[in-house]
């Protein structure tokens, strides 16, 4: 029993936390204990107590609220990012590896220039281009994560090109993009599942990290990495302001993580015992 | 094993090659700290929030800069921590009657760094410099009232005006007219020489600027310091850290933690001597509307911003000059706009604006601060229906898009603190199209402003100043906040340390005692 | 041999377009880096002189022409910033990110693969679980709020730890270890995590092969079986590993130098960037494209060395 509970811990443990904020985010739209924006100045930087659990930050804010709302943004950016990065990197990496040749040198090129560049950089300079806000770092994290996803597909259909059932499909007549979605698509999907998630998790790291440069999410709206800057500041006077999002974040990346390896081992079965 | 010892061994080899292809160059290390026995080593490390823009000091633009090169320059004239002017390297002068000639005794037994002595000459050459006249770039546009300049003799320069200024003698400090020797044209920015009580010795971008001491300073028996280090650190909680950790002797700290400095450090409050100000383009609708800056005057909560942003260590303004400034600040301009949210909608309702209507406001990123007196400025004026929306922009583009290219409708920033009262008031001058951003056109206080050079009583000159305060208050001119005080925390070791009116670490008198 | 070339080619065709971005990029940022410099007291005639004095009114061809050429002689330009040649600050940077790079990497391999070693025999038992989820933990916590709480909790209590600044190797080299290590750290605690996954999978794929079960029946010590026989053959998935690695260690030290304070390479393009000095940009840039993509392509000889299976694509 023990061992089998081992062996799913991962699954089961992924599942709860992300349900979990999933659910967090839904009641949110609807409730929060109290305004995320409303300040309070006298009640500024209070410990947690039985109105505000984790406390107030520098304008009175209830931090609890605030940290509810911000599953709002780490699902927006986890979304748009990952939406971006499959949407492009499958289309890329798709075209790459099923037609080979030129094509693939060229687009393999463009990727590597893309992997090559620090993706922190490229971020800080394509949200100094677009300006800052969620939708527009969502996009620029997006752009990061093509390549890595780009490969993925590429490498599958690589792989999956030269099969047999393949050669079966191009004999009865059919044209490239349906071989390519509607058969070799389908067999290569567990790894794309498996990247989207880390993807998912790197997002919300790297947004944290943009907003820690200054750049990211812009004020009022609560996300978790802006928090986590703005709380700095309190560290020693109020750190309850600090670990509330720090903490929000890891579990939230964690639970994604342990979601992606549990993917990962129920539908890959090369990496099963 | 062996792969494993091989991956080992490659790894060791980096940091090997990398230790030997090592600069001595970047270090910020503070080698020698207060021994146990005897004096203590007079040297200091100072923080700065970066680096400067250039170390010479006819280039340099940057207040920070100057916080710096000023222990390196000095001009004929030299600010006191009052605001005031004294004499420096012009030993004493005198003005005509027709307030058109300034003529100068240079003081002599000077020595700049490198040795060769300060003569008349190398003030004419700082003159040309900066005028242009020697047929190179004009510098500094303060000097486009100067007619000529003439050396009458090998001890005295002489200056004629094309008109009356009495703000004159503020542009012969080293903020602005560093002299410079003659003979190091050409490398002022890679080697700079200057006559003050630091010279330079090395300059690591991005990490710190060393100056060591000048045993041939004209003032006897100063400086005391041997070196002295600016670390540059633009993250104000790693500078209190810093500090805490001894790594620094003096630094600015962040208001919300002065608690944790106080035991073991001394500090020391100083007003910045800048205006804090959440102010319009006021040529823009709704903004050209008196009442509607009126009203948006009385629905900011100015205690607010005050406890929540600097934890109570600021100072309330009513108009755009800081009680720092003594005599010339009139204080009972703070209780015209008193918050009051009524008042405020009523007034609004007035301007023609019942239902109040939407705005945005750009902020800089570049301090914390603008952003959340943003939040807090959105906040209030939602109570009397004026939607804000924050939009929050690199320093570099708020310079470009709002101080330069006046595309915005509201913003916060802080207004530099100058020595000068003048200076201080001039932005609002509807021809000063360089600095006048808000766009503000009074032609009362153009008059105002265009009389006090004329006049050469001191406390005609306070009169009309504070005359010019009022207009500025009564045509809520900017939503004036608050002058915040700089904390600066310092080692207990640390004395001599002076506070100016503007950001000048003068290090000519500091101190370390055990 | 020939795909060696290839490759080589493919490296130079990479780092051109790499070149190409980076400078078109700096052409449509907003911000313009002399207004940046010299802030809200600068005039006009300030504003173009240091314009001119730049070259920055020159026409964009000839200015990556320009700068395209310099690049052969290793002259990367000046930094508008700085007022200083790009290469001299980038030099001047280099030892300090490489020795941090080589702590980390260091770290990262003494720490990923015994560990991951050890995982791979006691697959699915507790430890192998306790492992696994707590390297996910180290995976999932931001690295500067990892790298705060270093400097709050231990650099500020234990003295021997530096918070900010960085020490050469020349002056001191316990200095230059108390100012790095806990930069290393925070940049190695994610990089093992993902070593130690892949240096588990790589292991455990090993052992289930015949040759392994083939090697203990002889009655070899499991010790040799391990490093001698199973890790020299797991090594190629893990050499990628590591060519991955060395990009996220470069990428890391961009955020870790600027939570610790290290005067590298990576804290400079921050500033360069915040400034929109872009000769500084693109030569850090550049530098960055190069290192990474040399780094896999020495990944890439050493694959055909170890494996010659490989070299015959």
């Amino acid at each position: 029993m023990t061992s089998k509970l081992l062996k799913n811990f991962n699954l089961l443990i992924g599942l709860f936390i992300v349900g979990g904020l999933l659910l967090i985010m839904i009641i949110s739209f609807f409730y929060t204990p109290h305004d995320v924006t409303a300040m309070n100045i006298a009640q500024k930087l209070l410990a947690p107590n039985g109105t505000n659990w984790f406390g107030t930050d520098e304008f009175g804010r209830d931090i609890f609220s605030r940290i509810m709302k911000g599953t709002q943004t780490a699902f927006l950016v986890g979304v748009i990012t990952v939406f971006i990065g499959v949407v492009f990197g499958v289309l890329i990496g798709g075209i790459a590896g099923y037609f080979g040749g030129w094509t693939d040198e060229i687009l393999s090129r463009f990727l590597d220039a893309l992997m090559a560049f620090p993706g922190i950089i490229l971020a800080l300079m394509l949200v100094a281009i677009f300006g800052p806000g969620i939708v527009n770092t969502s996009i620029a994290l997006g752009v990061i994560a093509i390549p890595g996803i780009a490969r993925i597909v590429r490498s599958g259909f690589v792989q999956q090109r030269e099969a047999e059932y393949v050669l079966a499909a191009k004999l009865i007549g059919a044209n490239a993009p349906r071989i390519m979605f509607r058969h070799i698509f389908p067999n290569i999907s567990s790894q794309i599942i498996v990247a989207a998630t880390i993807t998912f998790a790197t997002a919300m790291l790297a947004e944290a990290a943009l907003s820690y440069l200054g750049l990211g999410v812009q004020p009022p709206d609560p996300s978790w990495g802006r928090m986590l800057k703005d709380s700095q500041s309190y560290l020693t006077s109020a750190p309850w302001y600090v670990y509330a999002p720090g903490i929000a974040i890891t579990i939230m990346v964690l639970g994604l993580y342990m979601l992606s390896n549990a993917v990962r081992d129920l539908l890959d079965p090369r990496s099963k015992q | 094993m062996i792969k494993y010892a091989r991956l080992l061994l490659m790894a060791l080899v980096v940091v090997l090659l990398a230790a030997c292809s090592e600069d001595s160059g970047s270090s910020s290390s503070n080698e020698t700290n207060n021994s146990s026995s005897g004096d203590a080593a007079q040297e200091i490390i100072v923080r700065v929030n970066d680096d400067p823009d250039f170390l010479d000091p006819h280039k340099a633009t940057a207040s920070i800069s100057f916080q710096m090169i000023l222990n390196i320059f000095e001009g004929l004239m030299a600010p006191n921590t009052d605001g005031s002017l004294r004499e420096a390297l012009g030993e004493k002068y005198e003005v005509s009657d027709d307030g058109l000639e300034y003529t100068f005794t240079i003081r002599q037994g000077v020595k700049f760094h490198d040795g060769s002595d300060l003569t008349v000459d190398d003030v004419k050459y700082t003159f040309d410099r900066l005028m242009g006249t020697n047929g190179g770039e004009k510098m500094k546009n303060n000097f486009d009232n100067v007619l000529s300049t003439e050396v009458v003799d090998e001890n005295t320069f002489k200056f004629t005006l094309k008109e009356p200024n009495s703000n004159f003698l503020y542009a012969l400090t080293a903020l602005t007219s560093g002299i410079v020797p003659a003979a190091n044209d050409g490398k002022h920015n890679e080697n700079p020489i200057g006559t003050g009580p630091f010279a330079y010795e090395k300059y690591s971008p991005g990490t710190n600027l060393v100056l060591k001491k000048n045993d041939d300073y004209w003032r006897d028996g100063l400086p005391y310091l041997n070196k002295v280090t600016f670390n540059f650190q633009s993250d104000d909680q790693a500078a209190i850290m810093a500090l805490l950790a001894n790594e620094v002797d003096l630094t600015s700290v962040p208001w919300a933690r002065i608690d944790e400095v106080t035991d073991e450090f001394n500090t020391t409050q100083q007003q910045n001597n800048s205006s804090l100000v959440v102010t319009f383009n006021e040529e823009k609708e709704p903004f050209n509307n008196v009442k509607v800056r009126q009203a948006i005057a009385m629905a900011i909560n100015k205690d607010d911003i005050i406890s929540s942003v600097f934890n109570g260590y600021a100072e309330k303004l009513g108009s755009n000059m800081s009680p720092a400034m003594g005599k010339y600040h009139d204080d009972s301009l703070v209780d015209v706009w008193q918050f009051d949210v009524e008042k405020a909608k009523s007034l609004l309702e007035e301007a023609g604006y019942p239902d109040g209507f939407s705005t945005k406001i750009t902020v800089s990123s570049h301090n914390g601060i603008y952003g959340n007196i943003a939040q807090i400025v959105v906040e209030n004026l939602k109570a009397i229906g004026i939607d804000v929306e924050i939009e929050v922009v690199e320093w570099g583009i708020w310079l470009e898009r709002v101080y330069f290219g006046r595309d915005y409708e509201m913003t916060a920033i802080d207004l530099t603190g100058r020595p000068s009262a003048y200076e201080v008031l001039n932005d609002y001058v509807s021809t000063n199209d360089g600095e006048n951003f808000f766009r503000f056109n009074n032609a009362d206080f153009d008059k105002v402003m265009s009389e006090v050079l004329l006049e050469t009583d001191q406390e005609k000159q306070v009169d009309y100043f504070k005359q010019a305060q009022s207009i500025l208050t009564e045509e809520a001119a900017a939503v004036y906040i608050a002058d915040y005080q700089v904390i600066w925390g310092s080692d207990k070791a640390v004395s001599g340390l002076k506070s100016y009116p503007f950001w000048y670490h003068d290090m000519s008198e500091v101190k370390m005692s055990n | 041999m020939l795909y060696l070339l290839r490759r080589f080619v493919l490296l130079i065709v990479t780092v051109i377009f790499v070149s190409f971005i980076t400078f078109g990029v700096f052409q449509i940022l907003p911000g313009d880096p002399v207004l940046t410099m010299l802030g809200t007291e600068a005039d006009p005639a300030q504003i173009e002189n240091l314009r001119s004095e730049l070259g920055l009114d020159l026409p964009l061809y000839v200015q990556y022409f320009d700068w395209i050429t310099g690049l052969f002689t290793g002259d990367l330009g000046n930094s508008i910033r700085f007022s200083m040649p790009v290469m001299d600050l980038m030099l001047d940077r280099l030892p300090v990110t490489l020795s941090l790079a080589a702590i980390t990497l260091f770290i990262v391999c003494a720490v990923s693969l015994p560990l991951g070693m050890f995982a791979a025999r006691r697959q699915n038992k507790l430890s192998d679980l306790t492992l696994s989820t707590a390297t996910q933990i180290g995976m999932a916590i931001p690295s500067f709020w990892l790298g705060m709480m270093l400097i709050i909790y231990v650099a500020m209590n234990v003295d021997f730890f530096r918070i900010s600044g960085y020490i050469p190797w020349s002056t001191s080299v316990t200095g230059a270890f108390s100012t790095l290590l806990l930069p290393a750290i925070t940049i190695a605690i994610p990089q093992i995590a993902i070593n130690f996954r892949y240096v588990r999978t790589a292991i455990l794929e090993q052992i289930r092969l015949d040759y392994v079960r083939t090697i203990r029946s002889k009655g070899i010590v499991e010790r040799i079986v391990m490093y001698k026989h199973v890790l020299k053959n797991a090594l190629i998935p893990i050499l990628t590993v590591f060519g991955l690695i060395s990009a996220e260690v470069m990428a890391g030290t961009i955020i870790v130098e600027q939570v610790f304070s290290i005067p590298g390479v990576g804290q400079l393009l921050v500033t360069a960037i915040n400034n929109r000095d872009f000769p500084l940009v693109q030569g850090i840039v550049m530098y960055i494209t190069i290192a990474v993509v040399s780094i896999n392509f020495i990944i890439d000889i050493l694959y055909s060395i170890i494996d010659p299976r490989i070299r015959i694509r």
